[in-house]
């Protein structure tokens, strides 16, 4: 496998849908080249930056108003 | 049999809020709401739109807890009415809606680089090698300015690729949950995904450059 090839079978592996023989082929690649290796920790660092996205907290009137409809709910349902 | 339902330790949530428990509905309310907000920023883009698709979407769910049967995480099953009714609203409301999300499919994006060519020597090899990002420090990382750049990178992929990132690593949902979501193979949801994370992670180098 080439670099080239590599970063394009990125998602493939942290997916761990190479088949086996691909996954040694690419781990033994990883292996022995710092340059695709580096690509790699990128990718893994960027999937968690992109999770920081998640961190934003709810508005409290709307928390309000939902908790409200779900008092009804309850109201109605039991 | 009954099916066992995917759990990420949601099914018993899903008991308690059935069972009409408070404390549990504010827990999911607050739990969710950033990642169900991204997701339906994916689709409206408006901030005050899309606050109000995530509130509607938890007024369906009240209304529908009841049939509710826990064979999708609750995750899952809010997520989906967000997409509903996300796009729904899109339809709607967006005549900035772009053709570009119509054209090309996924087999042609399959054979697209995601890596400027020109960063491999003829030999396929890199020419230079791409940065460790070790030392870039966690705080930039977790910045509120990295931050921007990555919400506006997802805002620039095509509409297919942003959802998929969205669901995938801000909303944490599993690879067949998306795949079902959206009635995609499992592999156009890989090609989808790779695209888009390589974008995003594109703009993070340009950024810490």
């Amino acid at each position: 496998m080439k670099c080239r090839e590599m970063v394009e079978l990125m998602t493939d592996y942290l997916e761990g849908a190479l088949s086996v023989r691909d996954r040694e082929r690419f781990e033994e690649h990883i292996a022995g080249c710092d340059g695709c290796r580096a690509y790699l920790e990128q990718m893994r660092a960027t999937m968690k930056t992109v999770g920081n996205l998640a961190d934003e907290p709810i508005p409290e009137t709307i928390q309000e108003q939902l908790l409200e409809a779900f008092r009804s709910w309850k109201a109605t349902s039991s | 049999m009954r099916r066992q339902p995917i759990s990420d330790g949601t099914s018993s949530e899903l008991d308690a809020l059935k069972r009409g428990d408070e404390a549990a509905f504010v827990d999911v309310l607050q739990r969710y709401h950033g990642p169900l907000m991204r997701l339906a920023i994916a689709y409206v883009r408006d901030r005050q739109i899309a606050e109000d698709v995530v509130q509607e979407a938890w007024l369906t769910a009240i209304r529908t807890l009841a049939r509710f049967e826990g064979r999708s995480s609750l995750k899952t099953w809010i997520s989906g009415i967000v997409i509903n009714i996300a796009r729904a609203r899109r339809r709607k409301e967006s005549r900035l809606l772009t053709f570009t999300s119509l054209l090309g499919g996924d087999d042609a994006d399959r054979r697209k680089h995601t890596v400027d060519p020109s960063r491999f020597g003829s030999d396929g090899t890199w020419r230079e090698l791409p940065h460790s990002w070790e030392n870039v420090p966690e705080s930039t990382l977790i910045g509120n300015e990295t931050l921007t750049k990555v919400k506006a990178a997802i805002e620039d992929l095509p509409p297919k690729h942003r959802e998929v990132i969205v669901m995938r690593d801000v909303a944490q949902l599993g690879a067949a949950e998306v795949s079902q979501l959206l009635g995609i193979s499992a592999e156009n949801q890989r090609v989808r995904l790779h695209r888009a994370r390589a974008a995003v992670r594109k703009a993070l180098e340009d950024y810490l450059a």
